[in-house]
């Protein structure tokens, strides 16, 4: 999991949920790019973030984006939160004794049957073992920074601006403190009728 | 150890790798070319294993040739680099994978811009605008982070690969002796003298 470096955290507001990443690729120690995206939008508002091993990061990617295909095709509908946590789910654990190292975490927004928006953050370690939070999901290298802050900082039904400002400071302050995870980062804010995607400046070494 | 560098600029890739194959401590020939051509736009340098090396770029050489006789139009690089990582990806869960690191630098006609691809035996990919593979990238990476201007001239960029060159031959134990520089652009793919 430290060969490439790189984490992501997932977060609960009101009435929305922030995803966000960093944007570091390295070979160990060297780095290699500053760019490399690991945060994926799956439908318009799922998103999906792959910390871990950049060949598989690469591999499940389009794996997943065939999947949801065929699912939107076979049903004539766009999957739902919950329900790609649990396709994310059962594509890893087919791979139980020769996994891909990935943990992934997802975000995104469904609504009710009677009308109300239901936030929704899930993530699941390389076998596919769920975690349904209520409030913050971490993974990658910086977990345990991430954790840290995460705790300390967030609190819950945050609006949109402000959980862009906790989640920011979350990712940052907690990537600083890990060498394998850092140069840049990328944010996206999900709401009910649009996703906000921001590019955060942060310390390049 | 097998050098190899490549940076953009205003309309091309620029790829430099090293012409030494040599076993243990004997080198047993100093002008083997590195870098294949695959098509008439694109670019690969290739190090690693040496056999898996040859082997892999030629499978990929031929496949992509095997898109154009089918096709009549060439891969473009991005499709190109996806194609080469899969490659790769599916090999390193394999019996025996390739052991082979590459660059893929390709000059896109469609939207007329360069494209970089640094891709590792496991099936990593990056797209970047400046690479390097081997010990020698621990020198160049630096120098290219200074001195690599996105819309450099041909002649500057290879003023900046001269850089790179000369560092390597300065501070690595191993220091290849020369090297083959090939760019690709608008007019398709050549070699130049540096």
């Amino acid at each position: 999991m430290d060969q490439n470096g790189g984490s992501v955290i997932a977060m609960v507001g009101k009435d929305c949920v922030a995803i966000a990443a960093d944007l570091r690729l390295g070979n160990q120690a060297l780095g290699i790019s500053g760019n490399f995206q690991r945060v994926f939008p799956v439908t318009d508002r799922i998103f999906m973030g792959l910390p871990g091993l950049a060949t598989d990061v690469a591999t499940l990617h389009e794996r997943f984006r065939y999947r949801v295909n065929m699912y939107t095709i076979k049903e004539g509908r766009e999957i739902e939160p919950e329900t790609f946590a649990h396709l994310v789910s059962s594509t890893l654990y087919e791979h139980r004794f020769g996994p891909y190292f990935i943990e992934p975490v997802m975000a995104g927004i469904s609504k009710t049957p009677t009308g109300k928006i239901k936030p929704f953050i899930a993530a699941t370690d390389l076998i596919g073992c769920l975690n349904f939070a209520k409030d913050f999901v971490v993974a990658g290298t910086a977990s345990t920074k991430l954790y840290g802050v995460a705790e300390g900082l967030w609190e819950p039904d945050l609006e949109p601006e402000d959980l862009f400002e906790t989640i920011s400071q979350t990712m940052l302050n907690a990537v600083d403190r890990d060498a394998f995870s850092g140069w840049g980062a990328v944010v996206h804010i999900i709401t009910a009728d649009k996703v906000i995607t921001r590019t955060l400046k942060g310390r390049m070494d | 150890m097998e050098t190899s560098f490549a940076l953009t600029g205003k309309g091309y890739v620029l790829i430099a790798a090293d012409t030494t194959a040599a076993r243990s401590i004997v080198k047993m020939k100093v002008d083997e070319d590195k870098i294949k051509a695959l098509g008439p736009h694109l670019l690969m340098a290739y190090s690693g294993e040496p056999g898996d090396t040859v082997q892999f770029a030629e499978y990929v050489e031929r496949n992509i040739r095997l898109y154009q006789i089918r096709n009549t139009y060439s891969l473009r690089p991005s499709a190109a680099a996806s194609w080469v990582r899969r490659s790769l990806a599916e090999s390193i869960r394999s019996r025996h994978p390739y052991s082979v690191n590459l660059l893929l630098g390709g000059y896109d006609v469609a939207s007329h811009d360069p494209h970089l691809y640094w891709i590792d035996y496991l099936g990593t990919i990056a797209e970047v605008p400046f690479a390097a593979h081997g010990y020698g990238s621990y020198f160049a990476l630096s120098l290219l982070d200074r001195y690599h201007k996105p819309d450099a001239s041909l002649e500057e960029g290879v003023e900046t690969l001269k850089r790179c060159i000369a560092e390597v031959a300065k501070r690595l134990v191993v220091s290849p002796g020369t090297y083959k520089v090939k760019v690709v652009d608008k007019d398709g793919v050549r070699e130049i003298e540096i």
